[in-house]
């Protein structure tokens, strides 16, 4: 099987269209998520194990390293290897939580 | 601009979303088999279900000169019943050679357990035994990285199974590598908060090639736009892609993947 060709954009694009397009937008998604951790810190509910994991995933973006949001999908992911045995029933929540009979 | 909509659930989707695909340069549309929001109560449900997606909605699509496929399973949200599989795995072959069927989908893992993975290994008998292209659904959110590698390992150990017939939807930055160096194809899904957006889209393009890659929309009842990968088009081109380019990647390479089924068919333009 042949390695996969990575496409880096055409030479001639202006990279410098990508911050010029996506600057505002991305800058608003920063100041939600501190506006969130912020909100349920002021509420009472930072103790909850979905913003403790957002906390610790929002770490990977002042680390300087790349696959940034690899990087950051995996820290929110279930680290376990074999099928559960039963269901919750429940849907997914967006970060794993270890389960209490573990 | 010409695209196919390789994965778009439309019996959730008004008569408009059709108008809006057409207008946009839909060539053709796949829906596989998914959860209806609600679980069914028995397998009657599904056989009505099979004869909407096989009948009725082609008949709907058609409306719009706008050819409509689909995929057959029972969806991994409801494999938690093995008896209700049973039953329902069971009428799949009944309605597997009607003319817009491409194959078995979306099959896969929903909160990666043992009866759901007992559920994908008989789907995937079904597939292997009547030679059938297989639609894989990769789970939500925090169960996605494991159910991902639970569904390649599965797959992988089937010596029946040929990774080219094979596409392993919604994959996101961290597990579309592991698809692709499999041999799989990898579906990136277009869609709001739990899945990818189209900058990223792009972005795995950027990192991982072009080949054995198709865009979707997966639009359904839940808030999703039937429009996600001609708008993605636009975030192509806004970063200095050919046209070219986002041909191959919204119509060839779909048509390239589906035409592995003998029925699939597009006007090539």
């Amino acid at each position: 099987m042949h390695p996969p060709q990575p496409d880096s954009p055409p030479a001639n694009s202006a990279n410098k269209a990508l911050v010029d397009d996506s600057f505002v937008p991305v800058r608003a998604k920063l100041i939600e998520v501190a506006a969130f951790l912020d909100r349920v810190e002021r509420h009472g509910v930072d103790g909850d194990f979905r913003c403790q994991a957002l906390n610790k995933a929002a770490q990977v973006l002042l680390d300087g390293e790349p696959e940034r949001a690899r990087r950051i999908l995996e820290s929110l992911s279930d680290p376990t290897t074999e099928p559960d045995d039963v269901s919750t029933g429940k849907p997914a929540v967006g970060a794993w939580q270890k389960p209490a009979t573990q | 601009m010409r695209y196919i909509e390789p994965h778009g659930h439309m019996v959730s989707r008004t008569t408009n979303d059709y108008q809006a695909m057409i207008t946009a340069g839909c060539a053709a549309v796949c829906e596989p088999a998914f959860w209806a929001g609600f679980d069914r109560g028995s397998a009657d449900g599904f056989r009505d279900y099979y004869r909407q997606l096989t009948e009725h909605e082609p008949a709907r699509a058609a409306k719009f000169m706008l050819p409509h496929y689909c995929w057959l399973c029972l969806n991994p949200k409801e494999a938690e019943d093995l008896s209700l599989a049973k039953d329902v795995l069971a009428m799949i072959p009944e309605f597997i050679d009607r003319p817009n069927v491409l194959g078995i989908g979306e099959i896969g893992l929903n909160r990666n357990t043992r009866n759901e993975m007992k559920v994908l290994e008989q789907h995937i008998e079904i597939a292997v035994k009547y030679d059938q292209l297989i639609l894989v659904h990769t789970p939500h959110l925090e169960d996605k990285l494991k159910g991902t590698k639970l569904i390649v390992d599965l797959l992988k150990s089937h010596s029946g199974v040929n990774p080219d017939r094979v596409i392993i939807d919604h994959v996101e930055e961290h597990t579309i590598q592991a698809v692709l160096d499999q041999g799989f194809w990898a579906g990136i899904t277009l869609y709001p908060d739990s899945k990818s957006s189209p900058p990223r889209a792009v972005d795995m393009l950027e990192i991982c090639g072009r080949e054995r890659i198709w865009l979707n929309s997966a639009c359904d009842w839940g808030i999703s736009d039937p429009l996600a990968v001609p708008k993605t088009a636009i975030e192509m081109r806004h970063r200095g892609y050919s046209a070219e380019f986002v041909d191959q990647i919204l119509f060839q390479n779909p048509v390239r993947f589906l035409s592995q089924c003998p029925k699939f068919s597009v006007p090539v333009t």
